[in-house]
């Protein structure tokens, strides 16, 4: 039996009938058991649904009929993202009994696609976070280096996929919070455009960022996951009909003639010299591929940290009203309504989510709106414009995914600021909603992984995809 | 000194969200620092730019806007209502709000 499987490899095995969907599920739950109380990558298994999803992938086999595209695929859920009957926390104390009623469309889709899901992954409380130390559940830990970091808020997500304790997963990208932690796990996680995927039953951070995306070990599994959960959604009215091509095809087209942009502006200081020589012989890779590199300018880039983090936690604030001790969650009584939110609130919210609701609420109060909220949007509206810029001269843009590798659990939670830092050159594609992939490119100090992070124009996953692919079929992962 | 206690006291309050003394002023220094960053927006004229609150474009959200308003009964009332800290079938309970 194979150590590593991808979906390719799931695929002939239950065909061939090597293995059942059921002993692959029970082989997974079996490394989680042996590996999970290290790494913290699970908060919640999902056992029941899982063997009753291989079971009925086992009878399609034993009755001969044809398989969907992900039959008896295990996959790992990020615990933001809703799944009917079971527990779905946010990483958060005021969830930590919630079991939803539905399921989000991206889960309902990959199950019917024949997935099974073997559980919730752990992450940044409500997604809040670059490293998965905010968790009310304690951290994830890099399966490269268990004294570090697997990165953030999908740090769980990464985790498990890297560690090999499910074969692909999903997880959510706000500020980079899939390919930060693709990078420091050293596997392909992708963010599509915004309205690619719809985000009903994601439990939402800032609305107008959230996006939901696969992890996996490879380019092809990544385009597979995407293919099942893009595509219009009647209960998101920010999901689109733009067509969706047949990623796979569109990730084996050849790369020569591609005009790649580096923007100057990713490569100030800040930057680890060590990732850099890796990212800029992932550069180097690209132009032997036949990509045409051209150096370009994105002259707002370094404005990117302060506008997210005033759009962001504004939508947060908002969003994250509606855990009042209600509906659902958490309740402290108190003794009067308000007093009763204000009880549930203080103690079912961790620090890092009270910050931003301050924060938030502040950039929106009166006498504040303009000065941080409007000038936030306004300075968004240029970074947008950049990337529109860029795009009418090169076909593709290529950074690096964190200016630094994986660093040590409890290194930079005392400092917010240089936290959020850790997300400068993934935050410029959340706010212009265009789509970004980090591939591994090398790593350094023996085994911590570097990315490579690729930006598409809108809706051009399929680019992203074929540069990645043609990133890694030529070596790229070990540079 | 960009938030002072007062500030963060007042939006704590707009927010629902009891805070300790500690973390009021922990939050309140690192607030500061994190706004005394955002300033550097200000080096940039935007007197003319348009605020951008979404991504999509006009066309892009043409068709993808708003549904048709048809009322679809909901089949999982009971289980919405089991998630209540404090559930009356059909009512979620609240404390007391009105005196009489």
């Amino acid at each position: 039996m194979p150590e590593n499987w991808t979906i390719d490899r799931v695929q002939e095995a239950l065909a061939s009938k090597k293995i059942s969907a059921r002993e692959l599920a029970t082989d997974y739950y079996e490394r989680i058991a042996a590996r999970n109380p290290e790494l913290n990558a699970y908060l919640t298994l999902s056992q029941n649904r899982a063997f009753a999803q291989a079971d009925r992938v086992d009878a399609l086999v034993g009755a001969g009929k044809p398989l969907p595209p992900l039959a008896g695929v295990p996959l790992a859920v990020k615990d933001v993202i809703s799944t009917r009957g079971v527990r779905t926390t946010c990483g958060s104390k005021i969830l930590e009994n919630y079991i939803p009623p539905y399921d989000a469309t991206a889960v309902e889709r990959l199950e019917a696609a024949g997935a099974v899901i073997l559980g919730k992954t752990n992450c940044d409380e409500f997604a809040m976070g670059s490293s998965n130390e905010n968790s009310a559940y304690g951290p994830v830990r890099n399966p490269e280096a268990p004294d570090r970091v697997p990165g953030g808020s999908s740090g769980g997500s990464a985790a498990a996929v890297a560690a090999g304790l499910a074969v692909v997963s999903l997880g959510t990208d706000t500020g980079g919070s899939i390919r930060q932690p693709g990078a420091l796990c050293g596997i392909p996680a992708m963010m599509p455009s915004y309205g690619r995927v719809s985000r009903y039953g994601l439990i939402a951070f800032a609305s107008s960022l959230d996006r939901i995306g696969p992890f996996a070990t490879n380019v092809r599994d990544v385009a597979a996951v995407l293919q099942i959960i893009a595509g219009r959604d009647a209960n998101d009215s920010t999901s689109t009909t733009t067509p969706v091509p047949n990623y796979q095809a569109e990730a084996e087209k050849p790369v020569k003639g591609l005009r790649i942009g580096i923007p100057k502006e990713y490569f100030g200081s800040g930057m680890d010299p060590e990732v850099r020589k890796k990212v800029e012989a992932g550069i180097e890779l690209l132009r032997k591929l036949g990509c045409e590199i051209r150096e370009i300018r994105m002259p707002h880039t370094d404005y990117a940290i302060a506008v997210y983090y005033i759009i962001a936690t504004a939508e947060a604030s908002s969003n994250l009203a509606r855990y009042d001790g209600v509906r659902y969650g958490l309740r402290v009584d108190g003794d009067s309504l308000l007093s009763m939110y204000r009880k549930t609130r203080g103690a079912g919210f961790g620090a890092e989510v009270k910050r931003r609701i301050v924060l938030g609420t502040y950039v929106l109060s009166a006498g504040y709106y303009d000065a941080y909220y409007l000038k936030g949007q306004k300075v968004r509206a240029l970074i947008a414009q950049d990337f529109r810029d860029a795009f009418t001269k090169v076909d593709a843009i290529v950074t690096p995914t964190s200016p630094v590798p994986a660093f040590k659990l409890g290194e930079r939670t005392n400092d917010p600021l240089q936290m959020y830092l850790a997300d400068i050159y993934t935050v410029t594609g959340s706010l212009a909603g265009v789509p970004g992939i980090s591939v591994p490119c090398g790593k350094v100090g023996g085994n911590l992984p570097v990315g490579l992070q690729i930006f598409g124009p809108p809706f051009g996953e399929g680019r992203v995809l074929q540069l990645a692919q043609a990133f890694e079929n030529a070596g790229g992962a070990a540079l | 000194m960009k938030i002072s206690r007062e500030d963060v006291l007042r939006v704590a309050d707009l927010a629902y969200l009891e805070l300790s003394e500690s973390e009021l002023e922990t939050y309140r220094k690192q607030i500061d620092e994190i706004l005394e960053y955002i300033g550097k927006l200000n080096e940039l004229d935007t007197a003319n730019v348009e605020p951008m609150a979404q991504v999509l474009t006009d066309d892009q959200t043409a068709d993808a806007t708003l549904r048709e308003d048809v009322v679809v009964p909901c089949k999982v009332a009971s289980e919405i209502l089991k998630q209540a800290p404090d559930p009356e079938p059909p009512y979620f309970r609240v404390p007391k709000v009105i005196e009489r």
